[in-house]
């Protein structure tokens, strides 16, 4: 079973260090992405709180993995609750590599399984067809 | 009201029923005698299965004077959107935020 990722990476006009105190800093964390009880320290447990949605509470149940100041933050990034036994598996991974104008941010969650992606299941069914529609729900959900 | 994956899959799995979801889709409001012209099926086989697609929450009805008016109802597919697709909007969602807020933020 191959597991798959989603990457996104973008340039940005900042300095790695910057970048970096958005990534690590919990305040700041939480303006851009969630609430949560972060610590950039190999090892500490977390957790991200968001508004619940379908399939899921809206907490992630994290761990760091690594962190290499200004360059590489990594993360377990789990799903919480009831379902979490059967949940999302995944590495949230944050690389910064500086660039002539400021920093080339790339984030890859990593560890997605076909079980995780019903969609993809359901690929047989001739759902290319519908990615329009789908896309629309996306945006209402996220 | 969400309805599980697989009686979606179910729901879905009958190419004539997925044929009038996706026209539905595609074309906007449609009436049971104009889906049932299309379709190369009975009127009463295209009201059945409008029926248990209305079940499965994928469509909605408005009745109007004599006839009663079909539309899809898009959110209906959301068990069927995996955790990557939300995800994939999720971050890139945050990636902006995150621009907002470095633009923001002193050096």
């Amino acid at each position: 079973m191959t597991a798959r990722s989603i990457v996104i990476e973008k340039d940005m006009p900042h300095p790695p260090e910057k970048i970096w105190r958005a990534l690590t800093q919990s305040a700041l964390l939480e303006e851009w992405l969630m609430k949560n009880d972060f610590e950039p320290v190999v090892g500490r447990k977390f957790n991200f709180r968001s508004t619940p949605m379908p399939q899921w509470n809206g907490v992630t149940d994290c761990e760091v993995l690594a962190v290499e100041p200004n360059k590489k933050l990594s993360y377990r990034w789990n799903s919480s609750g009831d379902k979490a036994k059967d949940g999302l598996r995944t590495i949230v991974t944050w690389t910064l590599t500086p660039t002539a104008t400021g920093t080339h941010l790339r984030m890859e969650q990593s560890g997605f399984r076909a079980e995780d992606e019903p969609f993809y299941q359901g690929a047989n069914y001739g759902w290319q067809r519908m990615v329009g529609a789908l896309e629309g729900v996306v945006a209402r959900l996220a | 009201m969400h309805t599980a994956p697989d009686a979606l899959f179910k729901t879905l799995g009958d190419p004539t029923r997925r044929a009038i979801f996706e026209r539905l889709a595609r074309g906007g409001e449609q009436t049971v005698w104009m889906l049932t012209s299309e379709s190369g099926v009975s009127q009463p086989a295209v009201s059945k299965h409008l029926g248990v697609l209305k079940l499965a929450g994928l469509v909605r009805d408005r009745r109007e004077g004599r006839e009663t008016h079909y539309r899809a109802e898009p959110k209906g597919l959301a068990p069927l959107v995996g955790w990557m697709s939300l995800y994939g909007a999720f971050w890139r969602e945050r990636f902006d935020k995150l621009e907002d807020l470095l633009n923001r933020m002193d050096q």
